[in-house]
């Protein structure tokens, strides 16, 4: 076939029936106020480390909320925990305990001494 | 019949006892339970401490050795004295509070020190059977043997009276609180319940023993004597009686000690070795340590941090204060909700009679492991200085997302020609505290490196920063040797005082809030008061300075929701505007924006009240 420098991308369709998304509900069992998010990018658009990378925290979000785990650990990595998302949160969502209790569910960052975290049990 | 079966009873058990002789004393069979919980209890205390000990770093216990014998030990003696025995502490809360704790721990090693004097007179000689002066009433039978037996039993008796008092208020104090200026008083674990209750039957059964021995023997003094004169009176038959009662307090003794080292009452011993390693130079670390042990067990769970705790009296969280705390690490079942669910304002630290820095130690188990080469991310687009100047100005995160502070810092600086960097003006990153706080050691370091690297490397000497959170951790993190840091409070007030910028004094009436890290945490309560003085009329909060009460955001709590934290606020709120003050005045971006949100009063940055009543300057006034 001849090459025209065109090609057929594969549907990115993401099927939510077979998405894992148990660790979905243990986040919100843990910040229940994440449920209330309205998607709107506050919390992105005045992020610090953005000046210095692309750190996306509504795209964490969604992806964390769509079981698409991959590369989430390097994602968040970058997060600052300074809370200035959580101050223009409009719906009072508690970000920054979002971002630190993903890190934890994913397994990227665990309590050094014996804490029985919520999460966990 | 009854009696002489006793009798023999008691004949029995005194043939069967060990009779060992010690000096001029017999040494009885009940005796044996308090030597058995006394060696129990000093093994296990030893065990611990030295475990402790061991446990903190080799630099900090080289400090301690080398203080060991110098001036420090004698300050911490003296520590000892004022605040394990007298309490002094608790008596500036509540006298009635504090004459229940005094009574109890000075009014008890009073009667062991003066049971040891009696014993030692007895025997002339200060090495003598431990145990004599404990049961010394029983042993010592006969009155006259020494000069001034009278009187040192008269001492035994008001001093058993004092502690029997200070017993009576404790269980008061179990059931009624209030009384005692405590709104809340403590759970209790199974094992501090049988050693409290082992703790309040020590006293009244060594008052039933002396009488019941003093009504045989007429060894008493005026409180024992009288009531075992009243025994006597109604006919108990003292005789068999007596062995059982004293057996009952060795028993008591012995359950007391035993249960001691698991229970609250650690803190009996363990507050003196925390304030000699306090006073001879050991500080929290960074990790758990030894330290941390010896903090967690020196709480003796008096249940005075819960009625500092705004969390506690404003949004009704009542397990995460640090009695709950210390209690659930040390029993170790804490949950990360607890760990975490705390404002870190400090204001319980204050409190703390101990002086238990709990806060740091929950910041000590919040650490996080994160593998050393999964650190993905560094942050090398931050700006360096390109120019000479004399200030670094550092705004801070928050201070971004409210620009009235820098716009007037930025008016501030111009009016006081200082050549300034604004450090963070584009591309800025975080101080390194809010990740350092929630446990992320690692990450806070790699961007506490690049700040780092980016102060020295301009080489200015002079750091102001605009947010107390940076400030603090600037100040005892960072290690910028030769550096000055300053808040701009500091900054402001230093301008004024040197006559850099000139000041109008307006009629505002100003209330000032102190932000927990600026005043608790870096103790700066008089440099922004001064300023504010300057530019207006400051009036007083009903509680300020090391009392004041937290705006309720905090970077330290990452559970609670903004519901809460809307209480927290209010009741702060509450306190502030009661002189219906014009403005309200802060000194920390965070609190501003969180007072802002209650809609009460005009709330302003200390740097933004400065700015707008700047003197005209004469050039200024000339166009």
């Amino acid at each position: 076939m001849k090459n025209f420098g065109f090609k057929i991308s594969k549907p990115r369709a993401i099927d939510l029936d077979s998405a894992d998304t148990s660790l979905y509900k243990k986040l919100v069992k843990v910040v229940p106020s994440l449920e209330r998010c309205i998607m709107c990018g506050g919390c992105t658009a005045t992020c610090s480390v953005n000046n210095h990378t692309e750190f996306n925290l509504r795209k964490c979000h969604l992806l964390f909320r769509r079981g698409q785990l991959d590369g989430l650990t390097q994602e968040l990595d970058k997060c600052m925990l300074c809370g200035k998302c959580t101050l223009v949160c409009p719906r009072g969502v508690n970000t920054r305990a979002v971002v630190m209790n993903m890190r934890i569910l994913l397994g990227c960052a665990t309590y050094e001494r014996r804490v029985s975290h919520a999460v966990g049990k | 019949m009854l009696l002489e079966s006793s009798r023999t009873f008691i004949e029995f058990l005194q043939d069967t006892s060990l009779f060992i002789t010690v000096k001029s004393s017999h040494f009885i069979s009940f005796v044996v339970p308090f030597y058995l919980g006394c060696i129990f209890l000093f093994s296990v205390l030893a065990y611990k401490y030295v475990r402790w000990i061991r446990n903190i770093s080799k630099r900090q216990r080289r400090i301690m050795w080398r203080n060991l014998f110098s001036r420090k030990s004698w300050e911490a003696l003296k520590e000892t004295f004022m605040e394990s025995l007298v309490h002094r502490k608790i008596y500036k809360r509540n006298p009635l509070l504090g004459y229940m704790h005094m009574s109890l721990a000075f009014g008890w090693f009073l009667m062991i020190f003066f049971g040891k004097v009696e014993s030692s007179i007895f025997n002339h000689s200060l090495l003598d059977d431990p145990s004599f002066a404990i049961f010394f009433r029983f042993f010592v039978r006969e009155k006259g043997l020494y000069p001034g037996q009278n009187t040192l039993s008269f001492i035994m008796d008001f001093l058993l009276l004092i502690v029997l008092s200070g017993v009576l208020l404790a269980i008061i104090k179990r059931f009624r609180s209030q009384l005692m200026g405590m709104k809340k008083t403590t759970r209790q674990t199974a094992i501090d319940k049988v050693a409290l209750s082992a703790l309040w039957w020590i006293f009244p059964l060594r008052l039933l023993s002396e009488s019941v021995t003093a009504g045989l023997a007429h060894n008493g003094s005026f409180l024992t004597q009288t009531i075992g004169n009243l025994l006597v009176s109604i006919k108990l038959p003292l005789e068999s009686m007596e062995l059982f009662v004293w057996w009952a307090y060795s028993l008591d003794l012995c359950l007391f000690f035993a249960c001691l080292p698991f229970s609250r009452y650690m803190h009996i011993f363990t507050e003196v070795v925390l304030i000699f390693l306090r006073k001879l130079g050991v500080r929290t670390t960074e990790n758990f340590n030894g330290y941390s042990m010896v903090q967690l067990n020196a709480c003796s769970r008096c249940g005075i941090c819960i009625d500092a705790c705004q969390l506690g009296f404003s949004a009704g969280v009542d397990n995460i204060q640090p009695v709950n705390f210390v209690a659930d690490t040390r029993y170790r079942r804490l949950t990360a909700e607890v760990l975490n669910d705390c404002l870190m304002c400090d204001r319980c630290v204050e409190a703390c009679p101990v002086g238990v820095e709990s806060t740091l130690i929950r910041q000590q188990i919040r650490t996080k492991k994160v593998d050393e080469n999964k650190l993905f991310y560094a942050y090398n687009q931050a700006e360096k200085a390109r120019k000479k100047y004399n200030v670094i100005y550092f705004a801070g995160c928050m201070t971004h997302l409210t620009p009235g502070i820098i716009t007037s810092m930025k008016k501030i600086f111009e009016e006081a020609n200082e050549r300034y960097w604004f450090m963070d003006e584009d591309k800025g990153l975080c101080c390194g505290r809010p990740l350092r706080q929630q446990g992320f050691i690692q990450q806070a370091n790699e961007l506490m490196l690049k700040n780092k690297e980016l102060i020295v490397s301009s080489g200015i000497k002079l750091l102001v920063t605009s947010c107390p959170i940076c400030y603090k951790t600037f100040k005892n993190d960072y290690r910028l040797n030769g550096m000055q840091i300053m808040h701009h409070t500091e900054y402001i007030d230093y301008l004024i005082k040197y006559g850099r910028i000139k000041v109008e004094k307006s009629k505002l009436g100003i209330v000032y809030h102190d932000p927990c890290e600026l005043g608790r945490g870096c103790k700066i309560y008089d440099e922004p008061r001064r300023v504010l003085q300057s530019v207006g009329k400051l009036q007083r909060a009903e509680y300020e300075r090391e009392n004041a009460f937290c705006c309720g955001n905090t970077m330290g709590n990452s559970v609670l929701p903004s519901e809460k934290q809307q209480l927290v606020r209010n009741e702060a709120l509450d306190m502030l505007t009661k002189s219906n003050p014009d403005i309200l005045a802060t000194a920390c971006p965070l609190c501003k924006k969180t007072f802002a949100g209650g809609n009460r009063v005009k709330v302003k940055d200390i740097a933004e009240i400065v700015a707008e009543n700047l003197e005209k300057s004469s050039n200024f006034e000339a166009e």
